[in-house]
């Protein structure tokens, strides 16, 4: 049984000058374990899309699953990193990492350890006590990345989580995220529309046409792991990523797809 | 050196004000000088006759004040967090907004008599307006990213309310109890104006009936002296709650490793 499927969504957004369909009869199954990336024009849905996977979104149609289990709302065997790193200005990053936690009732000594833990792990050892406003956008997003993982969810999404980065910073945060899940044997849907991003880190990448969104693209990459800085000067990679540039070019409708 | 522009600011005024009098020659029922006021100042405060007066206004102010603003602040939460509950009540919050309260003065006489009640009732209708409207802002203007979050994390309503939004709208807040210290003061004062055997605006108000402006200056500086403590004491607790709100508060953004 895949980790993740989506059966037939649809989603439609109505406003006050008429409704806007996001997603239309989309289908996708997502095997357990796997790192699959979401590539799409902007506002093509791909966000809506995760939100419904984390049950913030309830579909028009169709349903989303977990492991059979048509989703209703937040669940605890879901994490999320969000665009923006979504901290609370007012905790102290060692608080904003036990958020998942504390919600949910335990008692905030019996979270130290393990909120202490992952901070070790997104290499934030030292930074405690301090506020989000002290760091910088790159260890902000470290800290939503610590806080989507503390309750060990075996399915995390990703929205854009490193959209507002700056390029050095992203390509940084791609191989910590690499190394986090290596591991981990968990599931992640990653949001992005960047192309090397989604080539670099990802086992499949599926490619959303323009709204309201459909499954135009399945690749699977099937880069040797670990991935590190030379994979992407790797020939095998710039061709992967030519691929998936021209089918995302063929989506916009931009340019014409043979470069 | 804080102190520095407005000590200059001070005496200058002070200083045009002598001298205008003299220049001009003005007569002391129309404006005081400066010795004048002080002596009233002096008298009042050092003897003691206008320490009852200060206490009332004080008193008035503080109580209506307090209870203006939790009625503000949980009139407001309820508005923002239940819609059918604003769809109703919101009508006639406007419609009781749009009357300036003062004019309301002489009906809540009426009703709560000539003591301090009638001037806690007149305080605290003035303080709820600019609160309440600041508590629905700020509960409203929360980042729907941050209750996304929060729900992800398996949050009850209440807990977001408490733990996200609350603390977002407390700056907003601050701003509307911030305002509400001087507008209270006119509620306590306009009060005292109308019937009043007491208060701040009762010394003004006699003082203007016996000519003797150097009582009424003296009742105003009294007034002034209490709004800006009233003003700076919410500002200083603005920045201390409120401390991740302060930009550029001890930024010790370190590089990225």
């Amino acid at each position: 049984m895949p980790a993740v499927s989506l059966d037939r969504v649809s989603l439609t957004y109505v406003t006050a000058s008429g409704t806007i369909p996001a997603v239309q009869n989309l289908s996708l199954d997502i095997e357990r374990g796997s790192f699959v990336s979401i590539l799409g024009p902007s506002g093509c849905g791909k966000s809506t899309l995760i939100k419904m996977v984390a049950g913030l979104l309830a579909p028009s149609a169709g349903a989303a699953k977990l492991n059979g289990e048509t989703v209703t709302g937040p669940r605890k065997d879901v994490g999320m990193v969000f665009q923006q790193p979504t901290l609370l200005p007012w905790k102290s990053v060692l608080d904003n990492v036990k958020v998942p936690l504390r919600a949910r009732g335990l008692d905030a000594k019996a979270c130290d350890l393990r909120a202490r833990q992952m901070l070790e792990l997104v290499k934030l050892a030292g930074f405690e006590k301090n506020y989000p406003f002290e760091l910088s956008g790159g260890m902000q997003q470290r800290v939503g990345i610590a806080r989507a993982l503390i309750h060990d969810p075996p399915v995390v999404v990703m929205d854009e989580p490193f959209a507002a980065l700056d390029a050095l910073t992203r390509e940084q945060m791609s191989l910590e995220l690499q190394r986090l899940w290596e591991h981990s044997q968990k599931t992640v849907i990653f949001v992005t529309h960047s192309i090397h991003e989604a080539a670099f880190l990802s086992d499949r990448v599926i490619v959303l046409s323009a709204r309201p969104a459909k499954v135009v693209k399945d690749i699977r990459i099937d880069l040797p792991r670990p991935r590190n800085v030379e994979t992407l000067a790797d020939s095998a990679f710039t061709e992967l990523c030519n691929e998936l540039r021209s089918e995302l070019y063929a989506v916009t409708g931009a340019l014409d797809g043979k470069r | 050196m804080r102190l520095f522009y407005p000590l200059v600011s001070f005496a200058t005024v002070i200083l045009l004000w002598e001298v205008a009098i003299r220049i001009f020659n003005v007569p002391n029922y129309i404006l005081p000088n400066i010795g004048q006021v002080l002596e009233s100042l002096q008298t009042g405060y050092i003897d003691g006759s206008y320490w009852p007066h200060l206490s009332f206004t004080l008193t008035a102010t503080v109580t209506g004040y307090l209870s203006g603003a939790v009625v503000a602040l949980v009139l407001g939460a309820v508005l923002a967090e239940i819609p059918i509950v604003e769809r109703f009540v919101f009508p006639l919050v406007i419609a009781i907004q749009s009357m300036p309260k003062v004019a309301l003065a002489p009906l809540v006489i009426v009703w709560f008599g000539f003591g301090i009640e009638s001037k806690i009732v007149m305080v605290a209708l003035i303080c709820f307006f600019p609160i309440f409207v600041n508590v629905i802002v700020g509960l409203r203007s929360v980042d729907p990213n941050l209750v996304d979050m929060m729900r992800i994390c398996g949050a009850s309503r209440l807990d977001i309310l408490r733990e996200v939004k609350l603390p977002h709208a407390a700056s907003p807040i601050f701003a509307g109890l911030q305002i509400a210290v001087v507008m209270g003061l006119i509620g306590a004062v306009v009060g005292e104006f109308i019937a009043s055997t007491e208060g701040l605006g009762f010394l003004i108000q006699t003082g203007s009936n016996a000519l003797d402006l150097g009582t009424v200056f003296a009742g105003l500086i009294s007034l002034a002296v209490i709004g800006v403590c009233g003003t700076q004491l919410l500002r200083f607790l603005h920045t201390r709650i409120v401390f991740w709100d302060r930009k550029s508060f001890g930024s010790v953004a370190a590089g990225e490793g």
